[in-house]
């Protein structure tokens, strides 16, 4: 397998690693950095899919390394292993998020409460069509993986990205956020929900089957009855 | 943009997002030479008429078919992106678009078939 070593300027280097029957991209990672070369950089916490710190680019495209089987992805027992694009690299496979997680905190990612805790908690029907549409895109692990495989992104630097987007269409289906136009004239900005060309290829590698077009769609509308109603 | 960057960019969906730029960019070629060839009507019939003499050649009548199919593709694919971001979502868009670059086809080469 080739792996990426060093920084922006870096290339890819070829190491041999034993072909298991069960393993993951992970695991084989991971036996370089344990059995090849301790100076190895990579990301990865929880090995079950459920922190979002192990996307790596493999064979060209972004993947949770924890859950992909190197059977599936391997082409004539070879693979190729690189740190997500559209973010900038520190060192080998560990990519910089930064510019990820503070673009969540533009698009206003974060829950603001309408309530205190004195209150009475406020009651939710699973079955509104509000949290229904809450519930279909809250599953997101924070991996990048969309970050990663978006053409806008990479074309407009200032563009929000599918992930912190639907993130912001989650809290503006909560009946319990106060800070809907806010974040509704946060994602209406330039950069925002309306830079989306609808290409769904979030869509198509999110590891959580989410669908960030459909979320991004969300709000372009949202946003769109809003300013017509001269709320923002 | 690499060999490499393609390597998960050839879904149908990223191939239907590459048509609509490329088609959108070809008509913004072709809409001059059209105006152009209109303006021609004004200046006069000969002119017109030589060029129309011209246009009658199989490979621009073959030309004029695939601007056609240009169009639809855009129009069509058009459509599908406002139904997307308009309406509420629903699924299929893969067949979505494969249905638009087909039926765009079959237009341009009917059009292309009463020429002859
Ligand atoms: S649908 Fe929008 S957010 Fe998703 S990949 Fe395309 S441009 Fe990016
Ligand atoms: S939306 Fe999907 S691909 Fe994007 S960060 Fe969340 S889980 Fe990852
Ligand atoms: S290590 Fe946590 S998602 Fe892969």
């Amino acid at each position: 397998m080739s792996l990426w070593r060093g920084g922006e300027k870096g290339r890819y280097e070829t190491y041999k690693v034993p072909l298991r029957e069960n393993q993951t991209v992970l695991d084989v990672v991971t036996f370089v950095q344990r059995h090849l070369d301790p100076t190895l950089s990579y990301r990865f916490a929880c090995r079950v899919g459920m922190c979002g710190s192990c996307a790596m680019t493999v064979n060209g495209r972004p993947r949770w390394t924890c859950r992909t089987h190197v059977s599936r992805v391997a082409t004539r027992g070879q693979l190729e292993i690189g740190p997500l694009e559209n973010l900038p690299v520190i060192k080998d496979l560990t990519t910089d998020m930064r510019p990820f997680f503070e673009k969540w905190q533009q698009a206003k990612g974060a829950f603001v409460p309408s309530q205190t805790r004195g209150d009475e908690i406020e009651r939710i029907r699973p079955d509104s069509p509000a949290r229904i549409a809450a519930d279909a895109a809250i599953e997101c692990i924070n991996c990048a993986i969309c970050y990663a495989a978006c053409d806008t992104v990479r074309w407009n630097s200032d563009y929000l990205g599918p992930a912190a987007l639907n993130r912001a269409w989650t809290l503006v289906n909560d009946v319990r956020d106060g800070a809907t136009s806010e974040r509704l004239q946060a994602v209406a900005a330039s950069g925002g929900c309306h830079a989306c060309h609808s290409h769904q290829s979030c869509q198509e590698l999110c590891p959580q089957q989410l669908n960030p077009t459909a979320s991004i769609a969300g709000l372009k509308r949202r946003t769109m009855w809003a300013y017509l109603k001269g709320e923002i | 943009m690499t060999l490499r960057h393609l390597r998960h960019r050839h879904s149908a969906l990223w191939l239907a997002a590459l048509a609509h730029r490329l088609s959108g960019l070809a008509l913004a070629v072709f809409l001059p030479l059209h105006f152009l060839t209109l303006g021609l009507a004004i200046r006069g019939e000969a002119p017109l008429e030589s060029f129309l003499r011209w246009s009658d050649q199989p490979l621009v009548k073959l030309a004029e078919s695939a601007l056609i199919f240009l169009l639809m593709l855009h129009m069509f694919g058009g459509l599908r992106l406002l139904v997307i971001e308009n309406l509420s979502w629903r699924d299929g868009q893969k067949q979505a678009a494969t249905i638009v670059a087909g039926v765009s086809a079959a237009i341009a080469f009917f059009l292309l078939a009463r020429m002859f």
